[in-house]
């Protein structure tokens, strides 16, 4: 190959390359291994990991332990998905790009929204993404964002959009709800948007629709963080006027996976649509009158507008867009609402439960969809390890999240709990309260 | 009852909601019933109107996107030679070991001590990167390489700001540039300085010299690149922009052809990021999930997204204890299932693997320059590195454009390169064959690419009009922008 090109040596090929930049050296790695050993080596990592099939888990907090059926493993698990890239060459890949088409519509549906893009990263930056758009929108610098917002989804809020000379206020809770006498203060026309997540970070719905109507009364625009899952029980927010709706789909046929790789959501009214963020499918025809499916409105993205563009996002989430589209065909409608019921069920069974616990405490009452917070009058980290122990994967310590709520516990009650695990997990606070060990 | 007409794989697809009849259902939720039924709910507002799902059973869904999928080209079926992308063999091994349950089914805030194995999977990932890089320290946190250039360039800014007080204004980028790298920049509040590329394709250290001033924060530069060239001067450019003040990142998408070979610490660099769906096989997955970290020297390290995965009494944990960081980029820790695939192919490859990696890379992508640089114009012809660029400027003189090419090199089964990218060469052809490649594939692209030059000569219009063969032919674009259809609306 080498006489082919017309040298005499490999070197000959990187004399462009200085010799004071060559390593000269190997690389300090250990030598590559055999399948059979490095399956060995990774095994072993992974049984280092308490999992959430083994364990009982009651984890949520922006992450949950929702069924994953097994048609969308075989579904994504096939290269003609998994090893194709961006649909550059529409002519192949309308695999691909129907699927995100399909996506696209059913997202929308969930939020009855107008239209919906093919992905973001996660949660987190479907919110900055929304900050970004409603900015460039109403022309102001300003978003408003109650503390019962998911603390890590305004972390990666405030680190892309401060550069940009734009502010995420912080909004007084009471009660976990939005303080409306807050709101009415804060509200101005220096506010491009009010952002509420639904149900909220501490599992509470609340009634948005008056809050919507409140923002959009000054000019400002409202995003609506909202739960795939509940949107079979509860009202859309897209019914309730909502102008964005963004959220994170891991939900929706994708596993926890220690926090990566999510699915960021992104729909919004008819109105926005040329601001959207990232890829967009549109239908079309071929020159043979065929329908057929292209990436479409891409004068918006950076390989086209490079720094006017809407947003440097270019890979996204393709995979684990198209594992959320199989997982919403085969739930339907239905399956949607009874997952929904079974959530709102469990969540309120446990709540009923522990409120009979002496020393237990829920923090909120109202209406909760699949997850609360309560505390103890004992230590909640002590409280986890204690759980650990038996098996249960109990809660996440709200004193992780600087909501001045240090003593509470936020726990999750999925369609995967069963009546029996949910009573483990009562007798497992019983025991730690009385003393047990 | 629908009438089916004789079936080819250009006939028209249903779309999922098409097949859809009331009452079908694919999955059963689990039952609710007994002393979990009977619970009172407080009172919030129903669902009104259901979603409009599509209602099919999990046969018809299986089908439906089965069918679809065939539509697909992908790397398992042939050649697919995207300058930029790298698209190389997604070993299967690496799928397998991420959905093992102790790696997929973990949730990101299980306490620390149960854990343990996936902090050291990233301590070992973490470790290996920074030793093909040659740099200091590193975050997995960013999901993409876009995201990954964005989050150096909020550290480059939390650099000046608490050396100067100020983050300076301006970012230079090579007019070869990729779209994220400028659009990156406008995102992280600076303002974009375009450099014109040299003769000979390289960056032109006089038009660097003059643009360089004190409201420069940075360089954005790839190395090798976007035209697979090495920047032979990169220690003399990089020393420019420090003498200056500013601070030098490399877009990290051409690695494949580094490993073991020369890294962009030892060059200088303060920052780069890697894609570990391009160099280090993690499948494209039809647009992602990627995985963009991003390697820093020692003086950035206070800037880096928080949480920062540290090591005591040998226990792992987050560190969240950090003043100086720019904040968190992902919501949680970056896309772990990509790092146990990056990690599964290192352990797999070695350092004598990854070295070979990239020696075959290049070997690849100079077999077919000198293969095909008679027929085709080849702007800088001479030893390149992983990639190669042409132009289609003569067989456009002949009546064919680059993307006419692109459309008959589908009906011959293979991908078309990268086209119209970078903008600094006319009609031009991006070709990243990858390592992967055998050279009985290389010579069969030679010999369709001959072939389709041939049939520019004889008949151009055959090209125009093509491709014949694929799914869908010609779509037009146009349309779909003008009569804006994107999402499904049901029959009232």
């Amino acid at each position: 190959m080498l006489r082919d090109i017309g040298v005499s040596s490999f070197e000959d090929l990187l004399t462009a390359v200085p010799s004071h930049l060559r390593l000269g050296r190997p690389l300090n790695l250990p030598a590559g291994k055999s399948e059979f050993e490095v399956k060995s080596i990774m095994t072993k990592l992974a049984k280092r990991n308490a999992n959430t099939v083994d364990s009982i888990s009651f984890l949520g907090a922006g992450s949950y332990d929702h069924f994953v059926p097994s048609a969308v493993n075989t579904l994504a698990g096939r290269s003609e998905f998994a090893t194709a890239y961006t649909p550059y060459q529409p002519e192949v890949a309308q695999g691909t790009l129907q699927v995100i088409y399909e996506f696209q519509s059913m997202i929308s549906e969930l939020f009855a929204m107008e239209a919906a893009n093919a992905s973001l990263y996660d949660g987190g930056s479907a919110l900055a993404e929304a900050v970004m758009l409603a900015c460039a929108q109403t022309g102001r610098k300003k978003v408003l964002c109650p503390q019962n917002v998911n603390n890590l989804y305004v972390g990666a809020t405030r680190t892309l959009v401060t550069p940009m000379g734009l502010a995420v206020e912080p909004l007084a809770i009471k009660d976990g709800a939005v303080d409306v006498a807050e709101l009415t203060k804060k509200l101005d026309d220096t506010v491009a948007a009010l952002i509420l997540q639904y149900p909220n970070f501490l599992g509470r719905i609340e009634d948005i629709e008056p809050l919507i109507k409140r923002a959009q009364s000054m000019g400002a625009l409202s995003i609506v963080i909202a739960d795939p899952m509940a949107m079979g029980v509860l009202e859309a927010p897209g019914h309730l006027g909502a102008d964005i709706v963004v959220g994170e789909g891991q939900a929706l046929g994708n596993y926890q996976s220690f926090g990566g790789p999510y699915l960021g959501l992104f729909a919004t009214k008819g109105n926005l649509v040329r601001r959207m963020p990232g890829r967009i499918a549109g239908v079309t025809k071929d020159v043979e009158g065929r329908r057929g499916f292209v990436l479409t409105l891409q004068t918006r993205e950076q390989h086209i507008r490079r720094e006017k563009a809407t947003s440097n996002i270019c890979t996204n989430e393709g995979l684990c867009a198209s594992r959320a589209t199989f997982f919403m065909s085969m739930l339907g409608p239905q399956g949607l609402k009874d997952v929904g019921d079974a959530c709102l069920k469990r969540c309120a069974y446990l709540r009923k439960k522990l409120a009979e616990v002496s020393g237990v405490r829920l923090s909120f009452d109202g209406a909760h969809f699949k997850e609360f917070s309560f505390s103890l009058s004992k230590d909640p980290e002590q409280f986890v390890e204690f759980m650990a122990k038996r098996g249960i994967l109990a809660g996440v310590p709200l004193r992780w999240f600087q909501l001045g709520m240090d003593d509470a516990i936020l726990v999750a009650v999925t369609e995967n709990r069963t009546l029996e695990e949910i009573s483990q997990y009562v007798s497992g606070v019983r025991a730690f309260m009385g003393g047990q060990e | 009852m629908s009438s089916r007409q004789p079936q080819t794989l250009q006939s028209e697809t249903k779309l999922i909601f098409e097949l859809s009849a009331p009452g079908r259902a694919g999955y059963d939720a689990p039952e609710t019933s007994g002393e979990l039924a009977s619970v009172q709910l407080p009172a919030f507002r129903k669902r009104t109107v259901a979603p409009r799902l599509p209602e099919v059973t999990e046969n018809l869904a299986v089908r439906h996107y089965t069918n679809l999928s065939v539509r697909n080209h992908h790397i398992d079926r042939d050649f697919y030679p995207l300058g930029s992308c790298t698209m190389k063999y997604n070993p299967k091994i690496n799928d397998e070991l991420a959905a093992l349950r102790g790696f997929g089914s973990i949730h990101p805030l299980q306490p620390y001590s149960t854990v343990q194995g996936a902090f050291e999977l990233l301590d070992m990932l973490s470790k290996a990167l920074l030793e093909v890089t040659g740099m200091d320290a590193i975050t997995l946190q960013p999901a993409a390489g876009a995201q990954g250039e964005m989050t150096a360039l909020l550290m480059f800014r939390a650099y000046h700001i608490k050396n100067e007080g100020h983050p300076r204004k301006r970012v230079i980028i090579p007019d070869s540039a990729h779209g994220t790298n400028p659009a990156s920049i406008a995102i992280a509040g600076y303002e974009v300085t375009e450099l014109k590329s040299g003769a000979d394709g390289l960056t032109d250290l006089n038009a660097l010299k003059a643009a360089l001033g004190p409201d420069v924060a940075a360089l954005m530069i790839t190395n090798p690149n976007t035209l697979g060239l090495f920047e032979s001067r990169i220690k003399e450019i990089i020393d420019l922009v420090h003498a200056a003040g500013g601070l030098v990142y490399m877009d990290g998408a051409n690695l494949n052809a580094l490993m073991g070979i020369s890294r962009p610490g030892d060059m200088g660099f303060d920052a780069c990021h890697m894609n570990l769906h391009k160099t280090f096989s993690t499948p494209h997955g039809g647009g992602g999930p990627g995985s963009g970290p991003v390697a820093i020297k020692r003086h950035l390290e206070p800037f880096l997204p928080r949480p920062v995965l540290t090591r005591q009494s040998e226990q792992y944990y987050w560190d969240w204890k950090r003043p100086d960081s720019i904040g968190n980029v992902h919501t949680f820790f970056g896309n772990f299932g990509m790092h146990v695939r990056a990690l599964t192919y290192i352990l797999s490859l070695g350092g004598n693997g990854l070295k070979e990696i990239s020696e075959n890379a290049i070997l690849n992508a100079n077999y077919l320059r000198v293969k095909l640089r008679d027929a085709y114009e080849v702007p800088h012809d001479r030893p390149c590195t992983h990639e190669v660029i042409l132009s289609g400027d003569r067989q456009k003189a002949k009546g064919a454009k680059t993307l006419d090419i692109a459309k008959r090199l589908l009906d011959y089964g293979i991908h078309p390169p990268t086209v119209y990218f970078p903008l600094i060469v006319h009609e031009c052809l991006m070709i990243e064959p990858t390592e992967s490649e055998s050279r009985e594939t290389l010579d069969e692209f030679v010999d369709v690419m001959l072939r389709i030059d041939k049939e520019i000569t004889e008949n151009p219009e055959l090209l125009k009009q093509a491709p014949y063969s694929t799914p869908v032919r010609r779509l037009d674009e146009a349309g779909a922008a003008r009569n804006l259809n994107i999402r499904y609306q049901p029959p009232a």
